[in-house]
């Protein structure tokens, strides 16, 4: 293997600063999926625990679709469908956003599920003896215990999502992996897939430690 | 006459649980309700206290119908009555059901501001006196985890009272304890009944029931076998009831 970069310090910095934008669109897929897809799953989850099998039944088709077809697919078919069944024209990135918050809202709504499921009863009950309502009792009483026991899961799939988000270059989203790609194939040398991986590592070990933060913050009670 | 029910009947998934209950308790009574396993007596608390949803009868606090019986059909106040006569009743759980996520302090306090919108100070203050009450005024910034069982079941009571409840249900408040930490709970429950509060007690201590009630409840079966004053029960004629406590 030839060395073309990491021998050459100003060629290195030039390839840095452009992976480094598109690790940046890497950042923008990452949280704006995030910030979508954790509210819509706590509806899913919502939708998956209802007591009407009309709201139930679609719903849990809805998760079996997405944890059952390739992210891949799913993206490449929301970028060809959307701009056909809707008036308006979408661009590559907001059909890749819509494909993953909709990937990830299934995943989310499943987690919450289980952690929803496994709050005892008894809290249930001792909210509903003290007079909250539904939603007082939903907000005050299960979320924040719910917030604890799905925190590993969750950390899971942020780590997971960072790496998913690779996939947009199958449509050509200009992120880190895809431009990773172009130079590697315009130097004809690997280095720059060496430097997308650091980038990689860089931000999930980031991702990594907030999540710790926010487990260590959730550790004064039992 | 304070609370009622009437020819309570509840079964769960075909299997009759309460028969036919007829109690009423008024004012600064103290009711215990003693029974084997199995026999109803929590359910029947439970459904006091709209846990679950009785299938016929007719239950009645001051005059105000919870529920009612016409004509084979079971029908509930709507949901403001509901919630009107809950609040005037509180609950103590076997299992005390503390929030884990909030301080004991918090666990007082959330829900008179929250539910009652009672200031904050004023919550407080409140708080802080009932945990003096039940000897825990140190342990008003522990979280429930740190609490031994007695503790936490103590705060568990406190709790209720902070909603000012005219009647305070307990369902078996103490069996989930050992006989140490089951007497300092006992002695928070006999403070309370010298102060007049009503009480419907469901409970396997046969000398709380005989110390402390007025009204001894013996149910077994969805039955009442027998009911009265302790005096009565704990000298019973009925065979069944001689049998069970012991006497």
């Amino acid at each position: 293997m030839t060395i073309k970069f990491f021998n050459d310090p100003p060629r290195l910095w030039n390839l840095t600063q452009i992976l480094l934008e598109g690790a940046g669109v890497t950042l923008s897929i990452f949280f704006l999926t995030l910030l979508l897809s954790v509210p819509l799953g706590m509806l899913v989850a919502q939708g998956r625990m209802s007591n009407r099998k009309l709201v139930r039944g679609p719903i849990a088709f809805y998760i079996y679709i997405m944890r059952g077809t390739p992210l891949m697919l799913q993206i490449m078919f929301v970028y060809f469908l959307l701009p056909q069944i809707l008036p308006f024209s979408v661009d590559r990135f907001s059909a890749v956003i819509f494909a993953f918050v909709v990937n990830y809202a299934a995943y989310f709504a499943e987690i919450f599920r289980s952690g929803i499921q496994a709050i005892p009863q008894g809290q249930h009950e001792a909210a509903k003896v003290l007079g909250y309502s539904k939603a007082q009792t939903f907000f005050y009483v299960v979320l924040p215990q719910v917030c604890k026991r799905v925190l590993l899961p969750v950390t899971n799939e942020v780590i997971t999502l960072i790496k998913d988000t690779a996939l947009a270059s199958t449509v050509a989203v200009v992120e880190l992996m895809t431009i990773a790609k172009k130079q590697v194939s315009g130097s004809s040398s690997i280095e720059p897939y060496i430097v997308a991986i650091l980038l990689y590592l860089l931000l999930n070990g980031l991702a990594e430690q907030l999540c710790k933060l926010a487990e260590r913050k959730l550790n004064y009670y039992r | 006459m304070m609370l009622s029910a009437t020819d309570i009947h509840k079964g769960f998934d075909g299997l009759g649980v309460l028969k036919g209950i007829s109690l009423s308790i008024d004012k600064g009574q103290v009711m215990a309700l003693i029974g084997p396993s199995g026999s109803g007596k929590s359910t029947f608390l439970r459904c006091l206290n709209q846990l679950e949803k009785v299938d016929s009868g007719l239950i009645t606090l001051d005059g105000e119908t919870m529920c009612q019986t016409k004509e084979g059909v079971c029908t509930y106040a709507d949901e403001k009555t509901l919630r009107a006569i809950s609040l005037r009743m509180g609950m103590v759980f076997q299992s005390f059901n503390l929030f884990p996520h909030r301080s004991v302090l918090q666990n007082l306090i959330d829900a008179p501001i929250r539910v009652k919108k009672m200031p904050k100070a004023q919550a407080i203050e409140q708080a802080k006196a009932l945990l003096n009450k039940v000897g825990l005024l140190n342990k008003a910034d522990q979280y429930p985890y740190q609490l031994s069982g007695g503790q936490a079941q103590r705060v568990a009571i406190a709790r209720a009272l902070c909603m000012q409840p005219e009647i305070m249900c307990f369902d078996e408040p103490t069996s989930a304890l050992d006989p140490e930490l089951t007497q300092e709970v006992l002695a928070v429950m006999r403070d309370l009944a010298k102060e007049k509060m009503t009480m419907m007690v469901v409970t396997h201590e046969m000398s709380f029931a005989r110390d402390v009630a007025d009204h001894v409840v013996f149910m077994e079966g969805g039955h009442i076998i027998e009911e009265g004053p302790p005096a009565q029960l704990f000298h019973s004629q009925n065979q069944r009831t001689h049998q069970f406590v012991g006497a």
